[in-house]
């Protein structure tokens, strides 16, 4: 029983990571343009510099 | 700003215009401009490649990002850099381009409430998957103190997030009860509320039931109704916009100094103000100087131009075709015609209100039971048990089973899945219980000019002419910028006609163009410049010399898809009737040529708007489909109305769904979506009822462990999903 002491927290982190890393890309606008990202994917034209 | 901070200006007329041109070279200052086009036709990765390309190739653009979602491309630019180069590489590239009016999109470029909604969606399905992973732990025989330490860690994570997550459903719950009504967020948050405070009870007496992961399940399942209700309604309105920013109000005033661009907003009465050939006119005003023809097409229905001279009062939206006008305005801003058209929309709109769509009606119904139901089963179990926790208990399974989960995503699931579908066929649903009350048409009534015809004119008697007349008369008309004159070049173009050699070649605004021919006068134009007695058609006179002038004919070019869409609507079972401002004759040619039994010329829009109201009263549902000024009161007053991207604002704002394309063929497949999508919610509110009538009696039973309850809700929620999706 003792492994749940490890394994609770670190499920926890995980997915409070997962959630951190979620906030991060709505609040930089990522799913501003989800169908031309999923087109920009086919071009053969390099993005270097993405919208900020 | 700078005026009124310097000093006392002097008599000096040179020092009067210094501040003046300061702040000229002031507001050119900004380093760089952006500009926002709308591209209605882009739809691939090809597309995006091509735009960006040819905009980027241009040295003065400093980046250019095509956003494929919203159908648009941002800017950024060195100031010199205008618009209409802009539009002109856009369309070398192949594109069709609009400018968009910056400050009119501002609103939904960051749509605040959307994120808040999917940052809140993300948190409860965040807590859920970790409560559920407990959870499971617990329903597969976890026993004692591990059961306790399961349960605490899940009220520890649970809390927090409810609080976080739930707080729109508290918030609207709150308001509910303070205005002294029931809605479905009541019910919501109540079951909520319960579940954790019984939950909180039965852990710290060490019992077995614990409703924590439902509680956060039912908040993660309704967010994600919340927020597919949300998309839809954003895309509408966003689109919207984009349609009321496409048209840029800027007017050219008229000062002591020259001619100024100024904002629509600045001008004020009695402000002189000038409109350019092809230019809207933006305000009420009445003519000082200048002659002209005006397209009234977009107010009155009519499609001839009508003559403009000194003295005459113009009303906003008017099109001014041939000569420059100078204009004083009479009205602005809330007082002009437009906005007048406006407010009697507002008034009609407040009688379609009143419909109640479905959900509503299937909550007026749900909540008060759902309440009384639980109420009754905590009094039965309080009364036959005498033991407060357990009727506690028994109450909030109740509460979580019959919580209208299933409810709250039947209606914004299918309407998502239902616009998603209309939307790629070109149509936009803006309001939302539109899609059930074009369910319900049963009524077509079109409008003719800029509806179910182009509002441009074709030519129809091309081969009543000689090669040589067509030869000078395309020469004539090449020289003006008149919609007759552009159907007349663009028919003899494609005759293979090449212009006639013309000296002298003048425009009269008003009235057409002249020039000489071999020594002779040519003239093209309207009948009482050439001498000819007008007739009822709309047409345009060539005289050469002095011989008798010969009309074109023009008749108003078909919109594409129109008839097939009158022809499919009409054997759908559907009454198709004709309403137009446009002369007798006119619409009664019209109305033979395109397979309409039933027509109304010369209609006011008084008129129409009382016809419309008179067919609602003999209980017909009427569907409106107009573009015109004249038509606002009767799109409004129309049970369901749709009007074409290239309506007026106020027609567009007066309607429920927008047609974004050139064709009306997407319209009968609108009607039969609707039917389908009404369709989906009647079974969906049936699968959430069968789902509750097999689950209540256990939870009343006190058969109900809070395995069951999650499973019924997850399974209920995830079924209506499905069904919605069969509609796409």
């Amino acid at each position: 029983m003792n492994i749940l002491t490890y394994l609770i927290p670190i499920s926890l982190v995980l997915g409070g990571l997962g959630l951190a890393f979620f906030v991060f890309t709505v609040r930089s606008n990522q799913y501003d343009d989800p169908e031309g990202d999923a087109r920009r994917i086919l071009s053969g034209e390099y993005d270097d510099k993405p919208k900020r | 700003m700078t005026a009124t901070l310097r000093p006392t200006p002097s008599a000096c007329p040179a020092c009067v215009a210094a501040p003046a041109a300061e702040a000229l070279a002031e507001a050119a200052l900004p380093t760089e401009a952006q500009i926002t086009l709308s591209l209605p036709t882009i739809h691939c990765a090809a597309c995006i490649a091509d735009v960006e390309r040819a905009l980027n190739a241009d040295p003065a653009v400093q980046s250019a990002r095509v956003n494929l979602t919203r159908k648009r491309v941002a800017i950024t630019a060195h100031p010199d850099f205008s618009v209409d180069h802009a539009i002109a590489l856009v369309t070398r590239a192949g594109f069709e381009a609009h400018e968009l009016d910056a400050t009119a999109l501002s609103a939904t470029t960051n749509d605040r409430a959307g994120r808040e909604l999917l940052m809140r969606l993300a948190v409860a399905g965040f807590a859920s998957m970790n409560v559920m992973l407990l959870s499971i732990a617990v329903w597969s025989g976890a026993e004692g103190p591990t059961r306790d330490l399961f349960h605490w860690v899940s009220a520890a994570i649970v809390l927090p997030a409810v609080a976080f997550s739930a707080q729109p459903f508290f918030r609207n719950a709150w308001s509910a009860l303070r205005a002294a009504r029931l809605n479905m967020d009541v019910p919501i948050s109540l079951a909520i509320a319960l579940a954790l405070v019984t939950s909180l009870w039965e852990t710290a007496l060490s019992g077995e039931h614990a409703y924590f992961d439902a509680a956060i399940a039912l908040t993660f399942f309704l967010l994600a109704g919340r927020y597919l209700d949300h998309r839809t309604r954003a895309v509408a309105r966003s689109a919207a916009e984009e349609l009321a920013a496409l048209e840029v109000p800027r007017a050219w005033r008229l000062t002591e100094t020259g001619e100024e661009q100024v904002p629509v907003s600045e001008l004020t009465v009695g402000a002189l103000f000038r409109v350019r050939p092809g230019g809207r006119v933006p305000v009420d005003g009445e003519i000082v100087e200048g002659a002209s023809e005006l397209d009234r097409s977009l107010l009155t229905g009519e499609t001839l131009p009508v003559q403009a001279e000194p003295g005459r009062a113009v009303s906003a939206g008017e099109v001014n075709l041939t000569g420059p006008l100078v204009i004083r305005a009479t009205a602005v801003g809330r007082d002009t015609s437009l906005a007048r058209m406006a407010d009697l929309v507002a008034i009609a709109e407040s009688g379609r209100s009143r419909y109640t769509s479905l959900a509503d009606r299937a909550a007026k119904l749900y909540a008060p039971g759902v309440h009384i139901l639980s109420a009754l089963s905590f009094v039965g179990w309080f009364l036959w048990s005498g033991d407060l926790r357990i009727s506690l208990n028994i109450a909030a399974a109740v509460l979580i089973i019959t919580c209208p989960c299933a409810l709250g995503l039947a209606v914004p699931a299918v309407t998502t899945a239902a616009s998603g579908r209309l939307f790629r066929r070109g149509l936009l649903i803006k309001n939302a219980t539109a899609l059930e009350r074009l369910a319900q048409v049963d009524t077509v009534v079109f409008d003719k000019t800029g509806t179910l015809t182009t509002g441009t004119p074709e030519l129809t008697n091309l081969g009543d002419f000689t090669r040589k007349d067509l030869e000078i008369a395309l020469a004539l008309a090449e020289g003006s910028s008149h919609p007759l004159s552009q159907a007349l070049t663009a028919a003899a173009r494609a005759a293979g006609i090449t212009p006639a050699k013309l000296a002298e070649l003048t425009e009269i605004p008003g009235h057409g163009t002249q020039g000489t021919w071999r020594g002779r006068r040519v003239r093209l134009g309207r009948a009482s410049w050439v001498g000819a007695l007008p007739g009822a058609q709309t047409a345009a006179w060539l005289q050469i010399g002095d011989a008798d002038a010969q009309p074109f004919r023009f008749t108003d070019r078909l919109r594409e898809g129109a008839a097939e869409t009158v022809c499919a609507l009409q054997q759908a079972g559907h009454r198709v009737i004709l309403m137009s401002g446009d002369t007798t004759p006119a619409v009664e040619t019209f109305a033979a040529r395109i397979g309409i039994a039933e027509w109304l010329a010369e209609a006011r829009p008084e008129d129409k708007a009382a016809r419309i109201k008179a067919l609602s009263e003999s209980g017909a549902h009427v569907l409106m489909v107009g573009d015109g000024l004249n038509d606002t009161a009767a799109l409004a007053g129309a049970h369901v109305s749709i009007s074409p991207a290239s309506a007026l604002d106020a027609a567009r704002v007066a309607s429920d769904i927008v047609l974004l394309g050139q064709s009306l063929a997407p319209l009968p497949e609108a009607v039969t979506t609707a039917r389908k999508a009404t369709k989906r919610i009647r079974e969906n509110f049936t699968i959430a009822t069968w789902y509750n009538v097999i689950a209540v009696p256990l939870a009343v039973a006190g058969l109900c462990s809070p395995l069951i309850a999650a499973l019924a809700m997850s399974v209920s929620s995830i079924t209506v999903s499905l069904n919605a999706l069969r509609l796409r």
